[in-house]
């Protein structure tokens, strides 16, 4: 595993985060709550310039309003980029995370059987026993002295893996998958031509695996996206791609985030992993509330058509980050919303979105974000951050999460 | 006390069913069905209310 490296900007820092925001400036995910915090009382929605112009609503009334409005807003395009996909809706390029009504309701039944709860649970038991690996190699380190890292040992490995699985590809292949992410999903303010390779790269491994399941048919969800029918015709080659690159996008660095943020907490809040520790019947609340206070997606649209949007003339094509982290921080939505409380029994939250788009993989999500905290913790119960907070990297982009997260067990 | 979701809401969270399993089912998609007709014994309605206060989507209600 390479040392995490930011991607280099076209753009430069971040002047003001009122006016000239990016959410792939280093500093934007890193101090992400006070920059909610401050805009929501002073900006609560934001513009700026980059990206051929992006809108920032901070609220949880305009990022549920947004969400919910799928006239003025399409998801042809969820990545804010220097490029903009020319995929058209309502099908977008990798359905149905891209696609609008009523398209998007026909390609979401497609999936939503082998991700529904009970789908889910029965892999339980998989994802516990490659926790464990991962944490018996993470104390083999600690034995011979070598410094140990929960997001690099741990976190980053539990979603690829699993999703590698259900899809059938290489689980060798699991950093190429990473670069995968860290292209179309940090790289995401750097020269437009190399992000336009970078997805022909990813093209052409998705189409050589999908060949090889053709060749190769085996029961995983691949076979199935091949095999399943949508209108009375087979999908075509390019539209299993889109939907297994959603797969693999939003099935990696999402969950990696949400358990790196979650351990991020317990190494800095003593008290909350004392009490999870001696206390299993917190878990339920206390996953919900790290869910809360660091959801790690924040989605995006682009505007459909010009609008008046609570005073903002939104044009046509500009982008509109949803950043569903900021809705779940709103006071007027959430008692105590700044502070993480373990055993919060009323928790609307949105870390999965609202609306038609809920994400997908949600009980996937859940399962092994709870499962990777039940083993850390069980496994060591006593730990901190190895070094200061300034020693956590915290991703770039829309997905908010630690990258490197040295920590230092003290208890095992 | 009968408690009901509204399936043009519901987007399958699927926070009830985890919450009040005995209240709550969920069908091939992920969706929200209540068990039964709906009605709440007297030693489920905390679990019930709490259905309803943690639905992202506000499509659970709880009436007389």
């Amino acid at each position: 595993m390479t040392v995490y490296e930011p991607p280099v900007s076209i753009y430069g820092p971040v002047q003001d985060w009122a006016t000239d925001f990016d959410h792939a400036d280093p500093e934007y995910n890193r101090n992400a709550h006070r920059i909610w915090a401050e805009l929501r009382g002073t900006c609560p929605v934001a513009h700026s310039d980059r990206y051929g112009g992006t809108w920032l609503p901070v609220t949880h009334e305009t990022v549920r309003e947004i969400a919910y409005d799928t006239e003025n807003f399409t998801s042809r395009a969820v990545v804010v980029s220097t490029v903009v996909p020319e995929d058209p809706a309502p099908i977008g390029g990798a359905p149905p995370i891209t696609s609008d009504p009523p398209f998007h309701h026909d390609a979401r039944r497609l999936l939503l059987p082998p991700f529904s709860p009970k789908k889910i649970a029965e892999w339980e038991d998989e994802v516990r026993i490659l926790c464990r690996a991962l944490l018996d190699r993470m104390e083999a380190k600690i034995a011979a002295g070598e410094r140990v890292d929960a997001a690099i040992d741990y976190a980053q490995h539990i979603p690829v893996n699993v999703i590698s699985r259900m899809l059938g590809f290489p689980l060798e292949d699991d950093d190429l998958f990473r670069q995968f992410v860290h292209d179309i999903l940090e790289s995401i303010n750097g020269d437009p031509e190399e992000r336009i390779r970078s997805f022909e790269r990813i093209d052409a491994y998705l189409l050589a695996q999908i060949e090889d399941h053709r060749a190769n048919p085996r029961d995983d969800l691949t076979s199935y996206l091949m095999d399943v029918e949508m209108y009375g015709q087979k999908l075509p080659d390019n539209m299993v791609g889109g939907v297994i690159l959603l797969l693999l996008v939003a099935g990696i660095d999402t969950t990696w985030s949400a358990i790196g943020s979650s351990i991020w907490h317990l190494a800095t809040h003593d008290d909350d992993r004392r009490r999870l520790v001696a206390d299993a019947s917190l878990m339920t609340t206390a996953i919900e509330e790290f869910l809360r206070a660091y959801a790690p997606v924040t989605m995006a649209r682009l505007v459909a058509q010009d609008h008046d949007f609570h005073g903002c003339p939104m044009k046509k094509d500009e982008w509109v980050l949803l950043p569903f982290p900021a809705a779940n921080l709103d006071p007027s939505e959430f008692p105590d919303a700044d502070r993480v409380l373990i055993d919060r029994q009323e928790n609307r939250h949105a870390a999965f979105g609202l609306g038609i788009h809920r994400c997908l993989g949600s009980n996937l999500a859940r399962l092994e974000l709870r499962v990777a905290v039940e083993e850390f913790i069980a496994r060591f119960p006593e730990f901190v951050i190895d070094g200061s907070d300034d020693d956590v990297v915290w991703s770039v982009g829309q997905i908010r999460g630690p990258r490197q997260l040295p920590v230092q067990v003290l208890r095992s | 006390m009968r408690i009901q979701v509204d399936a043009e809401k519901c987007q399958g969270h699927n926070r009830c069913y985890a919450l009040a399993p005995e209240l709550f089912d969920v069908d091939d998609y992920g969706n929200a069905v209540v068990i039964g007709d709906g009605t709440v014994s007297p030693e489920l309605i905390e679990r019930a209310k709490l259905a309803v206060a943690n639905c992202p989507e506000f499509a659970i209600t709880l009436s007389e």
